[in-house]
């Protein structure tokens, strides 16, 4: 059986505040920790195949070409080689998040430094990467024309929201501020490189992967190899994180399965490091300007936010910077508009937050500026500016913590009010000093299946494709079900990550949690009528709570009610109006403090706060842990993190984890994040927003505030580098 | 000599190219040692060779006659886990799990450096013992990336393990 359920209204039944168990929130350890911690859970690249062949993916050095033959013969000729594959099927691109077709074919058609264009499959990884290397190709080059440079093309505009006269408000203003940044590129990097191992029975194909979305996932594989979607089966129970760069599918999954159907082996394909970095995702740089009109009180009468960003020609998607500036703050003349420029680098697509990741920061770093000018306190400038309804739009906000986060954040951060005036403390050749910014996300939920299981024995089996990426997936789903049905986290199995099982939403845009938890409180819903049911009561009458189910004065073990017969219900939640009629969204508060070294411009963050409000709490332990992931990449966002392109040949000069720079133990300090429980009835039925991508949204600001506040650098590039902030210090 | 991981001989391989790290994972079957990068900059890979950590990425299987190698699975195992696997349970020491069989061979070993009087970059003073400062563990711990930003919770579990003094 199952039920359905399209959102078209709030829930504000807050149906699992009513419920017994009380597992629901509680900070309880992952269920798959143990097999994480031993060694023993199971990615991708691990699982066992007899006889399985090693495949290398071969990348070509040019940024725009096509290639016209392959020595496949002398490939062939050296030890181990089985197989040189340079099907019309190889993609060359990865698939954009959702995309659920094909991502770019054929991989011949050459359009950025790096990209793949042929496997080599071997006994042994030894002899398939020694052949990769030596594989001749030979490519009719046409790069010497492609566009490389973002800022000197034209770029495409996308549709603007305009309101009001922001250029007539600015000349208006008693204070104002008109600034433009940069952001440097961005690389998802997840820990494990994109791996599958791929195996062809004649008929159907079973791909182990590393994927965050698998029914889309499972579409795009099937479309990209002329397979119908039935005769693909994927399975992911663990990815070594994903953030973005696993949303669609990659060259490897593409390879591995068209090796595999033409040797009728098992084929594995891992990617390198680099050729992650050079060929996945990144996310876009950014040049964005950022305009604030404020009356005499510091209230926003115009708010402006332009961008430009880039891709590759024929891709629809673009850095959505200016997503969370819709909503965040007020000012009726309005002017947000996004361009993208066509330029050849590899794809651009979702990393961790696309958009707030470098879109919030930039407004954070004006609302500082402004703050200084209209000589306020900047987190009395924030609370000045939270707009009743949106700004842009006529409809409320379901629900916002944005002033508490701002409050209770100030306070647990032992903030110091009143305005800031920079170069207030040193200690020895270190600058100290502070800074705030707001974060904000938008909402997002996808439609997703789940079915769960009541087994005779009184446990519960919890089952959908979705994924865990390290987001806690196994947990939270577990506890949904456990609150609903009466049960220990102990005596409810998830099983995730296989295409076999109902479809969820997969992991991304931080709508995995809300999106599937509310499949499998549908689904348990429908377990409850069937139990109240059998018991001959109404539903509503009906407690759960340890095994037992209890109503009036009454007590009966599930076990008995359930009388040697297991039931189940496939839970289908579906999006509907709530979300379109309120505006949705998580909110939350960032507070560094940061030293700056006088003499080399270098940054260490000392210590950092976060407050969010994102809904519903659903474990407070992988809740807090998600919260802690997106405030460290707010410091490898503000201090390190930046692609780096050569000018030239246009190839990514740092493509690995020695050159790009991602934050390491000793950048990280001690880190405090304050949950602010929150209803959000509009979000979803479980009445949860997204957590897994908000700690990244803004932190980066305040960070950058901290620094201008300890030593008087006001730098308007990211990531801000000893050089760019020696270069920003004030002389005396 | 044959190669001894976790108690558990094996001959070494034919091909000399074979690094330790892919020796452990497609020859040994022992896939808790993980690949980030192959190129010893990220750390998942660590594993103990004679007691002490290093990148089996870095470094060929055929020079390792005789040794004795200490992988994540030679730790602990999900019904005997070692204290540290069990902190890091406690503390959410991971999201993924993809760096955390490096972070906890590294962690284990590095408790032993600090007790051994191995200075650090984090040591104030060099004729001193090092003292189980946080900065001391973030400076060693340095060579574990960990992109889930898992950070603050594996120091947490490593302070845990090493008791009150840190
Ligand atoms: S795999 Fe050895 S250090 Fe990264
Ligand atoms: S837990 Fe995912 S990289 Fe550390």
């Amino acid at each position: 059986m199952s039920v359905h359920r399209k959102q078209d209204a709030p829930d504000e039944r807050n149906v699992l505040d009513t419920t017994k168990q009380g597992v629901l929130g509680e900070p309880l350890e992952r269920p798959e920790g143990l097999l994480k911690v031993t060694g023993t859970a199971t990615y991708a690249a691990e699982f066992d195949a007899e006889n399985c062949l090693e495949g290398v993916l071969v990348t070509v050095p040019v940024v725009r070409g096509k290639v016209t033959s392959i020595d496949r013969e002398s490939a062939l000729q050296m030890p181990g080689v089985v197989a040189v594959i340079a099907d019309e099927r190889l993609t060359g691109r990865a698939a954009q998040g959702m995309a659920g077709e094909a991502p770019f074919q054929p991989a011949q058609q050459v359009c950025y430094w790096g990209q793949p264009v042929a496997l080599v499959v071997a006994e042994s990884f030894e002899e398939a990467r020694d052949a990769a290397k030596h594989l001749a190709v030979e490519i009719d080059e046409d790069g010497d024309e492609a566009p490389l440079d973002p800022d000197a093309v034209e770029a495409e505009q996308r549709k603007p929201t305009k309101n009001g006269d922001l250029a007539h408000a600015m000349t208006q203003a008693v204070h104002s501020v008109d600034a433009t940044f940069t952001t440097d590129g961005h690389a998802s990097a997840a820990m494990e490189p994109h791996a599958a191992m791929a195996q062809w029975d004649g008929q159907s194909l079973t791909v182990h992967a590393s994927l965050q979305m698998l029914k889309f996932n499972r579409a795009e594989l099937a479309d990209s190899l002329n397979l119908k979607e039935e005769q693909v089966r994927l399975i992911s129970p663990y990815v070594g994180g994903g953030f973005g760069s696993k949303l669609g599918i990659s060259e490897e999954a593409v390879g591995a399965s068209l090796a595999a159907m033409e040797l009728g082996k098992p084929v594995r394909v891992v990617m390198s490091r680099q050729q992650v970095f050079q060929t996945v995702m990144r996310r876009s740089e950014t040049t964005q300007r950022v305009r604030l009109a404020a009356d005499g009180e510091g209230r926003l009468t115009g708010f402006g936010h332009e961008a430009r960003v880039s891709n590759l020609p024929g891709e629809e998607f673009a850095e959505p910077v200016l997503q969370s500036s819709q909503f965040l703050y007020g000012g009726d003349n309005r002017l947000l508009q996004l361009e993208v420029a066509r330029i050849h680098r590899m794809t651009a697509g979702s990393v961790r937050a696309p958009g707030e990741a470098v879109g919030v920061q930039t407004v954070e770093q004006a609302m500082d500026m402004l703050a200084e000018k209209a000589g306020l306190d900047p987190v009395e400038l924030r609370l000045r500016n939270i707009p009743d309804k949106h700004p842009a739009k006529d409809k409320p906000y379901s629900s916002r913590k944005l002033a508490e986060c701002l409050r209770e954040g100030a306070s647990a951060f032992g903030w110091k009010e009143g305005p800031r005036k920079p170069r207030h403390t040193r200690e020895g050749e270190w600058w100290i000093g502070s800074g705030v910014a707001s974060a904000a996300r938008i909402h997002a939920v996808v439609e997703a299946k789940a079915r769960v299981t009541l087994r005779p024995d009184g446990t519960a089996l919890v089952e959908t494709d979705m994924t865990d990426i390290g987001t806690g997936t196994y947990a939270i789903l577990g506890q949904v079900a456990g609150e609903m049905l009466g049960l220990s986290l102990d005596d409810v199995e998830v099983r995730l990550g296989d295409t076999d099982m109902p479809p969820g939403s997969g992991s991304g845009g931080s709508f995995g949690a809300s999106s599937c938890g509310s499949a499998v409180f549908l689904a348990c819903e429908g377990l409850r009528d069937t139990l109240a049911e059998k018991l001959g009561i109404e539903a509503s009458d009906l407690s759960l709570k340890d095994g037992f189910a209890l109503w009036e004065d009454e007590k009966k073990a599930i076990t008995e009610v359930l009388d040697g017969k297991a039931i189940e219900e496939i839970g289908h939640f579906e999006p509907g109006k709530s979300t379109e009629d309120y505006a949705v969204a998580s909110f939350g508060a960032f507070f560094a403090e940061v030293a700056v070294n006088h003499w080399t411009g270098e940054t260490r963050v000392r210590r950092m706060t976060g407050a969010f409000g994102f809904g519903r709490v659903l474990n407070a332990r992988t809740a807090r842990s998600q919260c802690l992931g997106g405030m460290t990449w707010c410091i490898g966002n503000a201090l390190t993190e930046s692609l780096l392109f050569d000018p030239t040949d246009g190839h990514l000069a740092n493509c690995d984890l020695a050159e790009y720079h991602v934050p390491v133990h000793r950048d990280v300090p001690d880190l405090e994040v304050l949950l602010l429980e929150e209803r959000d009835a509009a979000a979803s039925p479980i009445q949860a927003k997204g957590v897994g991508e908000l700690g990244l949204c803004g932190g980066a600001g305040a960070i950058a505030n901290a620094i201008y506040d300890a030593c008087g650098a006001r730098v308007f590039a990211y990531p801000m580098t000893p050089d760019r902030v020696l270069a920003a210090m004030p002389e005396a | 000599m044959p190669i001894t991981i976790n108690d558990t001989p094996h001959d070494l391989p034919d091909d000399p190219r074979v690094s330790l790290l892919d020796f452990l994972r497609s020859h040994a079957g022992l896939t808790g040692t993980k690949k980030g990068c192959d190129h010893g900059q990220c750390g998942a890979c660590t594993v103990l060779v004679n007691g002490v950590r290093i990148n089996s990425c870095l470094s060929l299987a055929v020079t390792h006659d005789g040794d004795e190698v200490t992988t994540i699975e030679g730790l602990g195992s999900p019904v005997s886990p070692s204290e540290m696997q069990m902190a890091f349970l406690r503390h959410d020491g991971f999201q993924c799990g993809y760096c955390t069989p490096g972070q906890i061979c590294s962690a284990t070993a590095m408790l032993k450096e600090i007790a051994a009087g191995w200075p650090s970059d984090a040591t104030e003073d060099l004729e001193a013992s090092p003292q189980l400062t946080g900065e001391e563990i973030r400076e060693r711990m340095s060579g574990n990336l960990c992109r889930c930003g898992a950070y603050a919770n594996i120091v947490a579990a490593i302070r845990d393990v090493a008791g009150e003094s840190a």
